[in-house]
């Protein structure tokens, strides 16, 4: 059992091209969880909206992202969707099933932010004139901002940890997919997947810590 | 001035006020005490208009405050309010805190803010505490801070509802001079209060709450030396 030879040399070789993987891995991430704070928004402005169609929207869009696993999400972005015609290339299919999740997530973030925010903040401000608007922006929304912001980094670092599904619809640039390739004609499958867990564990600790740096410049009361 | 003509309000089924009428003439001090559930809270959110009324009218000034057409924004920059809770805005500084209306509900500009600001927080004993957050510092401090916010807005009516309850006894003191000095400048206010001392040292007039009504009002020595309703009575031999 222990007499298998290390061969990291050749994992090290392939290091630049991870790397270039890895590029990929962070772009879609970021861009999930562009696209899933603007989401989380609206969603969270239907759960307040009242209307009973774009609350029930959201809270079904809360539901499946947070109580099915996002592996699935993924499959009916690519696999799921091409049914109906729709055919979403691995790279747009993982950022769409990735976004979808985000959003589902962050819009319980922010409900919860927004609930740890008295009413009587509210209150104070138009009492002292302030149109309800003004109240919300000057006075909640930053409050909220402080609120919502570790967990929504929470929710960037399993983002990154997500792309990883990629390689389950096809695919074959990101930090996973790359491995994968590699993996299939080396057979070196120890050396490289553990490299890139080096990898994606320090995009993750990097993007934590950078999140801690900002949180605690910006957050100073 | 501030006329309240038979103002009734209720919360669903329970009718807390039921037909006020009172008239707060420019420069006065009118406190109100009485039990709680008297209606004494509910009807300075009815001044300002942050509670709607169920029939009666609020006039301040000739602005009928819950007319549809009263915009409400504007009146009250002339009718600032001090809660039991003094809700500071944590994420700001004090000055910050201060500045925040008159800047953006005034549209007066940074340097002109600050420079009110400074002011009233100096007025009010903060001066050194500019650039703390409202977190580091005592509730009683919090609550001057509070008196400071509205005042930085030049209100013609202040309205305070119960700022010292939730104040540590020690702390109490230094809330009630800052009300003191108001009065002794001239400024038009209405306290609901539970510091009886405090009423009949400050107040023009002293009203009386009970269950939704006014059962008296008169002068500090009419109410607390010769009060002639009975509930008045209980109430003050109660809390003496």
């Amino acid at each position: 059992m222990f007499n298998y030879t290390f061969h990291w040399n050749q994992a090290l070789r392939a290091l630049p091209q991870m790397l270039d993987g890895a590029v990929v891995t962070l772009q879609v991430a970021v861009l999930s969880m562009v696209i899933g704070v603007a989401c989380a928004i609206a969603l969270t402005v239907f759960r307040l909206s009242g209307s009973r169609i774009l609350g029930g929207i959201a809270a079904t869009w809360v539901e499946v992202a947070r109580n099915t696993p996002a592996l699935f999400q993924i499959y009916m972005a690519h696999f799921g969707l091409g049914n109906f015609g729709i055919h979403l290339s691995p790279y747009t299919a993982l950022l769409v099933g990735i976004a979808f999740n985000n959003a589902g997530y962050l819009a319980e973030n922010f409900r919860g932010a927004l609930k740890a925010i008295p009413d009587t903040q509210t209150r104070a401000g138009r009492s002292l004139g302030m149109t309800s608007l003004q109240a919300f922006r000057l006075i909640v929304l930053p409050q909220m901002l402080r609120v919502a912001f570790l967990p929504a980094t929470n929710q960037m670092v399993w983002a990154i940890l997500m792309t990883s599904l990629g390689v389950t619809v096809g695919m074959n640039t990101d930090l996973a997919g790359i491995t994968q390739e590699l993996n299939a004609r080396s057979f070196r499958t120890f050396e490289f997947f553990a490299l890139a867990a080096v990898i994606y564990y320090l995009i993750a600790k990097a993007v934590t810590l950078a999140a801690r740096g900002f949180a605690w410049r910006m957050f100073r009361y | 001035m501030i006329e309240i003509e038979n103002v009734r309000k209720s919360f669903s089924s329970l009718e807390v006020l039921k037909g006020i009428d009172l008239t707060v003439e420019k420069g006065e001090v009118v406190t109100i005490i009485g039990g709680s559930g008297s209606g004494k809270s509910t009807l300075l959110t009815c001044i300002n208009g942050l509670e709607p009324i169920d029939s009666g009218r609020i006039v301040i000034d000739g602005t009928d405050v819950h007319a549809k057409s009263t915009d409400l924004n504007r009146l009250r920059r002339k009718v600032g309010i001090v809660f039991q809770q003094w809700n500071a805005f944590p994420h700001l500084t004090v000055l910050e805190n201060v500045m925040l209306a008159p800047r953006k509900v005034l549209g007066l500009s940074k340097d002109k803010a600050e420079e009110i600001a400074v002011k009233q927080l100096t007025h009010v004993g903060l001066g050194e505490k500019l650039k703390v957050y409202p977190n580091r510092m005592s509730g009683g401090q919090q609550q001057r801070m509070a008196i400071a916010r509205a005042l930085a807005m030049s209100p013609e009516y202040m309205l305070f509802d119960e700022v010292t309850s939730a104040l540590d006894p020690m702390l109490v003191g230094e809330v009630l001079d800052t009300l003191k000095m108001l009065a002794e400048e001239g400024m038009t206010m209405i306290c609901v209060t539970h510091e009886m001392t405090f009423a009949r040292d400050v107040s023009d007039r002293v009203a009386f709450f009970h269950q939704g009504i006014m059962a008296e009002i008169g002068t500090p020595d009419q109410i607390f030396a010769s009060p002639q309703n009975p509930e008045t009575q209980k109430f003050l031999a109660s809390v003496r």
